[in-house]
């Protein structure tokens, strides 16, 4: 049997942080009473007209920077024409013709053999980034044959971004989406949580031969938490491929991911070819940025958006905070991975090695095996540790002074795991775990062993 | 040349539309031969005009909360509501197939 090759593309939609809506002065919020953030343009009652909110704009220009994109000086709205309950003004407004940035790439990093120590780095390439408008949310009620919607998400801004089909597996495609967290959440653009659908993802799927063209793709939508994002898109693929093999075709069909049963599905509602009739937003004209050569001289500061200043303020990357990491502290590359991979754990880890005399390499493997493993094991995050750095420190410095040993060391922090507010030297003294240094002293209880055996 | 059933039917599903009559479809055909008047025109090297608005300044807005919370005035215009949620159909209602319907279309 020929090999086949998967091929995978992703669309990921992020909501943008920000106060207020992309087009209108309502707040930006989750979990609010239904349509209590909803402005008469987010409802689409006629004669109200888009105005373009800044933080989006820079929250874009911020993304494509990071990833990059050229940044398009122009850009145009369009919309984007489909008929849904949660779609009142009947279409999206989006980027379609030309976007806020394009031809960009993300670096991410996959375990060979689920082996931390073998990381091998990929690349995929970032076809363009839009802004566009959130839709409302639908509750379906399939016992009275109706749906109920809330426009509370309708107009919150978006960043869309679309990766080329340059990956060919689930993991690949879960290691592209995490990178990518990451970098939103380190620029503020987006808090990227998932499970509050601030981050979205639909993968296009579709199988080949080598050689071959490409196949008919499938799009799978509805997948919301990494770990499905990885089993969607290996069903999918193994869907395909046996499809294929058993002499069937691949429709070009939209599926959604079913978490339950661990497999895709035809949509309902999404049957057929879409055809949006895009068409310029004729409410509003280009967007126009600048850099340091083609600032304006006269116009306002406030309407002005200069992409070189922009860029000079980015804060570190993941992947250079990682570089950091290993060369300022002599950890490992699959070691920076994990500090960076939990929220807070990266200045936990910094915070310890700046109290304590004993060596960050040997540090590390405290806060990875022994914190982070009773974290994961209690479900608890970085924050609500019940040892804090202070702690952690001083227990080190008690085994770095030789004053306990390892096994006694571990000990303590099994007490101190208690969160009963001792330091680490009260449970040293409390369970008498102190190394003996007194050469006499350790004469002595020798001398009382030995003299203990000659009396049997 | 004239505008053919498929299309005319194609056309009532994307903008809800509905042609009712022979008179209507040829309306469009008319409105299609004026726009058509356009090609005349040589355009080559000519980036297209898609908004007279296109030398003007596109407004930003700064990022600060100043509506919403009108929930009340918003759900008067629903015809139903159930607790403050808007009420739909329970999915898109599909307009009938070509062949399925009994409109002036099909006796064309």
């Amino acid at each position: 049997l020929a090999p086949w090759i998967p091929v995978v593309g992703l669309e990921i939609h992020a909501q943008i942080s920000s106060n207020s809506k992309l087009f209108s002065g309502s707040q930006v919020q989750f979990a609010a009473p239904p349509n209590s953030l909803v402005s008469f343009f987010d409802a689409s009652l006629p004669g109200t007209l888009p105005v373009l909110n800044r933080r989006c704009v820079e929250a874009a220009v911020m993304t494509g920077l990071a990833l990059n994109c050229s940044i398009n000086k122009k850009s145009l709205f369009d919309r984007k024409h489909y008929f849904y309950a949660d779609l009142p003004a009947g279409y999206q407004i989006t980027q379609q013709r030309v976007p806020i940035a394009v031809n960009g790439s993300l670096s991410y990093s996959l375990c060979i053999d689920n082996k931390m120590s073998q990381m091998v780095t990929k690349t995929v390439r970032i076809k363009q980034i839009q802004l566009e408008q959130d839709s409302g949310k639908s509750l379906h009620d399939d016992t009275r044959s109706q749906t109920l919607v809330d426009l509370n998400r309708a107009g919150v801004g978006l960043m869309e971004v679309v990766m080329e089909p340059d990956m060919c597996c689930g993991e690949e495609a879960a290691a592209a989406v995490r990178e990518l967290q990451l970098i939103l959440q380190t620029l503020g653009s987006s808090q990227a949580v998932m499970a509050e659908g601030q981050l979205r993802v639909d993968a296009n799927v579709s199988v080949h031969h080598p050689g071959e063209p490409y196949g008919v793709r499938t799009e799978v939508k509805n997948i919301n938490s990494m770990r499905f994002l990885a089993k969607a898109v290996d069903y999918e693929i193994q869907r395909q491929i046996e499809e294929l093999e058993n002499g069937g075709t691949i429709l070009n069909e939209t599926r959604a991911f079913d978490s339950k049963l661990g497999c895709t599905v035809p949509m309902r509602d999404k049957e057929g070819k879409q055809d949006y009739r895009f068409m310029p937003e004729p409410n509003l004209p280009p967007l126009i940025l600048y850099d340091a050569k083609s600032l304006p001289a006269n116009m306002n500061h406030q309407q002005v958006i200069n992409i070189d200043w922009i860029h000079e303020r980015l804060p570190d990357l993941p992947s250079v905070k990682r570089e950091k990491l290993v060369e300022q502290y002599g950890i490992l590359p699959e070691h920076s991975f994990t500090l960076l991979n939990e929220d807070g754990l990266a200045e936990f880890f910094e915070t310890v090695v700046k109290q304590t005399q004993m060596k960050p390499k040997k540090v590390i493997g405290w806060i990875l095996n022994d914190l982070l493993s009773y974290l994961k094991q209690h479900s608890l995050t970085v924050k609500e540790s019940p040892v804090s750095s202070f702690l952690l420190a001083d227990l080190l410095n008690l085994l770095e002074k030789k004053a306990i040993s390892s096994t006694a060391a571990k000990q303590v922090l099994v007490e101190l795991w208690k969160g009963e507010g001792k330091t680490p030297l009260e449970i040293v003294k409390e369970q008498k775990l102190e190394l003996l240094q007194d050469q006499k002293e350790l004469e002595q209880i020798c001398q009382a062993v030995i003299d203990g055996q000659e009396n049997e | 040349q004239k505008v053919s059933v498929e299309v005319l039917h194609h056309l009532e599903h994307l903008a809800l539309v509905d042609f009712r009559d022979s008179e209507g479809v040829e309306r469009l055909q008319k409105a299609i031969q004026f726009a058509d008047q356009l090609h005349e025109v040589n355009t080559d090297g000519v980036e297209p005009m898609d908004s007279v608005l296109e030398d003007r300044c596109l407004y930003l807005r700064e990022d600060d909360v100043t509506e919403g919370n009108c929930t009340k005035e918003l759900l008067k215009n629903a015809r139903e509501k159930v607790e403050e949620y808007f009420v739909a159909p329970p999915g898109n209602i599909p307009l009938p197939k070509l062949e399925e319907q009994d409109t002036f279309l099909q006796g064309s």
